[in-house]
């Protein structure tokens, strides 16, 4: 399988005279109104197939290593039934109209582990609609009736007259008909029919991404572009106020230096030029934001004030039942605070983007996680309406959460704007990439769980205090309308576990240190909270954490079978000299998942090694088995990073790491053995991306607690913090 | 400005840069080679591994000028068709998630077998402990390592 990934988002309109007479081209859309529809009417234009019975998919989501590309085309392609060696992947425009997320509010955006949840029946239905066109206009030609007709892959078949056509020759004279045949559930396969779903098929994407030919933002080159630089002040937000581009000018090939709102550019003929001069500028700035006295201890004891103090009011995420009375009326109360330091995304390919402005057009190039906002950001910067700028998503190096922003994109319009017509490709260093990096919040939890006599749990409050994500991102009135709640940053707190009286509030922070999405979103950090607490809990009642779990989550068998599952494959009642197991379950993305750890502690110098992880994850039907492994795999690595190494500090206001030599994130040689099982059934698909996050840090630190007796609560727990709890 | 000539990928090119300007930024942006990819700027993520003369070297921190004369093999030249084993190994393990460092490990790890060709799991570690994957594909790309090394 050769990918052909067109690189030219093409609008829907170009689309189709792109297509030709020898293609057609299935749309959907308004003309599809009717309620039977099944949410048909929203369904946007994935599919032309050509004469040669190519069939190119349009992929509404962004690729950035999930494998989204191959996933949704293989949900299209089952119910069109496609010839799988006849897939292609394109990639669709912003348009959040036809290609927005039905669970995540419409919204074009590649998020929250919501693509294959979210597009699953939307695709599934939009594959079915194109494949009964196809029927339709082979009844035509062969003037049977279409209930005579079946398919078989890239086929339409007449069993009766053993005639058979492919999809590429029908589609050379086939009609669309106006307003498109309706589809509803019951024109859908049954899941005993499936060929593609459920089967391991290889990723559409990989073929390109070990020839060096996978079209990365950062590879885009476009005729007579220049290059642009920015130099930033180390506190982000502060803006230049004198200039000495004496040196900067002198640097052959610099063709301009652009004094801009966010700082000072660079435009030149090379990117070597540009960086040069993006280090010889010598620049003043200004100093009032408020994170100038921004430094993560003083900020972390600001918090912990803040949790502490209940008269003070914060968003309620999670209410059922009286929390704070069956708290206050317990007859014991455990309580405990949870710290977790900034992380930083460092995406393997520093964030860039090219843009072109021509007259009152724009063109953006920008690997990124959500086109609308890249395309809002272009066109609030040129001063343009968002219908005139074109943006072309390309493969992401990395996303994380990090290129939801559309920061690049908009610095990258500033520069072309000053470009006189030339395009222009910003690239960030990784020193520019980290200083302006929109972190994991520094977070501060606290948690005071009432007990009855029996330690049986009859309250729960969580609070979480942190820097919004939404807040900042959002239009002040968009945030107000929904109830100020920021999911991002103070969510996570809700869980499976059979409480009755349960709330989790958040304080939001506004301490002038961008925050955003990183992988696992808040549950990175409020499962470490909570899923520690539940072993604290159970060793309280001298329960065993497993059965404690196992009892808390009695009415979601499915959670159960996870935690079950993992607990057979570490083999949990084996004792292990000098080491200890521990487990933790999460609920995050509606997908079940648990880890269990092994692991030991240098006493001495305070290290953790961990040696051996198993998962398991229930996650609905899995759409591509082999690939929610990998996901496993890859998320689990990222959350031995975060639980044990990764972090970033900020002296007043100025990130202090810089590269990866301040920033250590995972090698090879510190990755233990991994045991994955995928648990797949017919719910419908939810989250993976991000579901091997949340569990590892909160089962590391119940091992740690195994092992030593103490309990671990400061992410990351470096070997200095390790020692400190070890007294 | 000066301009220097070399082999890539078994032609001959000449760049007019900076002698001290990266490699890397004469492969990429002056070649247009774009497969070998920017990551750090400062030899400590390997996704800009190339082979000078046969070595793995990070681009990022090699002048022009000490190529001069040289042959440099890029991912591009690594096999003419895609086809070089670690190639096929990388697409059988289904390796890459994000594939932005594949580049990179695929020629860190070329040279590894170059030298050693059934290196030890502790060997290939070793090697390629220099080289970062953000997605975590560690353990695939190990195995994939692996299947070439037993043949």
């Amino acid at each position: 399988m050769t990918e052909h990934i067109q690189t030219t988002a093409f609008s829907r309109r170009g689309f189709l005279i792109g297509s030709g007479s020898a293609a057609i081209a299935v749309a959907f859309g308004s003309s599809l109104g009717s309620a039977s529809a099944a949410g048909a009417a929203d369904i946007g234009a994935f599919v032309s197939i050509g004469a040669d019975g190519i069939v190119t998919f349009i992929c509404p989501a962004s690729e950035m290593g999930q494998g989204t590309r191959t996933s949704l085309a293989v949900i299209f392609a089952e119910e069109l039934d496609a010839d799988w060696s006849k897939m292609r992947v394109a990639q669709a425009p912003a348009d959040a109209k036809l290609y927005g997320n039905p669970k995540f509010n419409n919204q074009q955006s590649t998020v929250g582990s919501y693509s294959v949840t979210g597009y699953y029946a939307k695709l599934r239905l939009a594959g079915a609609q194109a494949r009964k066109v196809l029927l339709l206009n082979a009844a035509e030609a062969w003037k049977v009736p279409v209930g005579e007709l079946t398919t078989e892959p890239g086929m339409v078949v007449h069993a009766k007259s053993n005639r058979k056509i492919g999809y590429g020759e029908l589609a050379k004279t086939a009609t669309v008909p106006n307003p498109l045949p309706e589809v509803t559930k019951a024109d859908l396969k049954p899941e005993s029919q499936f060929r593609l779903i459920g089967k391991n098929i290889d990723r559409i994407d990989v073929p390109a991404k070990v020839t060096g030919t996978a079209e990365y933002a950062m590879d885009v080159q476009v005729p007579n572009m220049l290059y642009g630089s920015i130099l930033y002040c180390d506190v982000q937000h502060e803006k230049p106020v004198q200039i000495d581009d004496t040196a900067a000018k002198q640097i052959k090939g610099v063709v301009k230096i652009v004094p801009l709102p966010v700082g000072v550019g660079v435009l030149a003929e090379t990117v070597e030029a540009a960086f040069r001069a993006q280090e010889a500028l010598k620049v003043t700035w200004t100093k009032t934001t408020p994170a100038q006295t921004y430094s993560n201890d003083g900020v972390l004891a600001d918090y912990r004030t803040v949790a502490a103090d209940w008269s003070k009011p914060g968003v309620d995420m999670v209410k059922k039942g009286d929390a704070d009375a069956a708290v206050k009326g317990a007859a014991k109360v455990v309580t405990a605070e949870y710290f977790s330091e900034h992380l930083s995304h460092v995406c393997m390919e520093p964030l860039n983007a090219t843009v072109h402005i021509q007259g009152d057009k724009v063109v953006v190039w920008a690997g990124n996680q959500a086109p609308g906002t890249q395309q809002l950001a272009a066109a609030a910067v040129a001063g343009v309406p968002p219908a005139n700028v074109t943006v072309n998503t390309l493969l992401l190096g990395g996303g994380f959460g990090r290129r939801s922003d559309g920061d690049t994109v908009a610095h990258a319009t500033m520069l072309a704007k000053a470009a006189d017509g030339r395009p222009v490709k910003l690239i960030w260093t990784r020193n520019d990439d980290m200083m302006n990096d929109k972190f994991r919040p520094l977070t501060v939890q606290r948690l005071e769980i009432g007990l009855d006599a029996k330690g049986d749990v009859v309250g729960w409050r969580h609070r979480i205090v942190n820097e919004s994500y939404l807040g900042r991102v959002l239009p002040p009135p968009v945030f107000q309308r929904i109830g100020m709640r920021d999911e991002v940053s103070g969510g996570g707190g809700d869980m499976n576990y059979a409480v009755a009286n349960h709330r989790v509030d958040w304080v939001r922070a506004a301490r002038g240190v961008d925050v955003g999405a990183w992988r696992g979103i808040a549950a990175g950090y409020t499962k470490f909270a909570i899923e520690t607490i539940i072993d604290e809990l159970a060793a309280g009642k001298g329960t065993d954490p497993l059965a404690y779990r196992l009892a808390m989550l009695k009415d979601d068998p499915r959670a159960q079978a996870v935690v079950k599952a993992v607990a057979e494959m570490a083999r949990w009642n084996e004792k292990r000299q000098g080491r200890a197991l521990g487990l933790a379950y999460s609920d995050s993305l509606h997908s079940h998942t648990a880890a269990v750890v092994e692991v030991s502690v240098d006493e001495k110098s305070g290290a953790i090694t961990v040696h051996h992880v198993w998962a398991a994850v229930d996650a609905g039907l899995a759409v591509q088995p082999q690939n929610v492994e990998a996901q496993m795999r890859g998320a689990m690595v990222f959350g031995l990073g975060a639980a044990l190494k990764e972090e970033v500090q900020i002296k007043d206001g100025v990130v202090q790491a810089r590269n990866f030599d301040g920033y250590p994130v995972l090698r090879m040689s510190e990755i233990p053995p991994m045991d994955v099982k995928v648990i797949s059934n017919d719910s419908e698909p939810t989250g993976v991306g991000e579901a091997g996050v949340p569990v590892i840090a909160p089962a590391i630190a119940n091992a740690v607690a195994q092992l030593t007796g103490r309990r671990l609560r400061h992410l990351p727990m470096t070997p200095d913090r390790v020692k400190q709890a070890l007294g | 400005m000066t301009s220097i000539a070399f082999t890539i990928n078994g032609k001959a090119a000449t760049v007019d840069a900076e002698p001290d300007t990266p490699l890397l930024w004469a492969v990429r942006e002056h070649l247009k080679l774009t497969g070998t990819k920017f990551g750090c700027g400062a030899g400590l993520c390997g996704a800009c591994t190339v082979h000078v003369d046969g070595t793995a070297v990070r681009s990022c921190q090699t002048q022009l000028s000490d190529v001069q004369g040289r042959q440099v093999t890029t991912i591009e030249g690594l096999s003419p068709d895609g086809t070089h084993p670690l190639q096929k190994a990388w697409v059988a393990a289904q390796v890459p998630q994000c594939g932005y460092c594949q580049s990179g490990q695929i020629m860190q790890a070329a040279s590894l077998l170059k030298e050693n060709p059934k290196p030890s799991r502790e060997e290939i570690v070793a090697h390629m402990d220099g080289n970062i994957c953000r997605c975590g594909t560690y353990s695939q790309i190990i195995a994939a390592i692996e299947s070439v090394a037993r043949g």
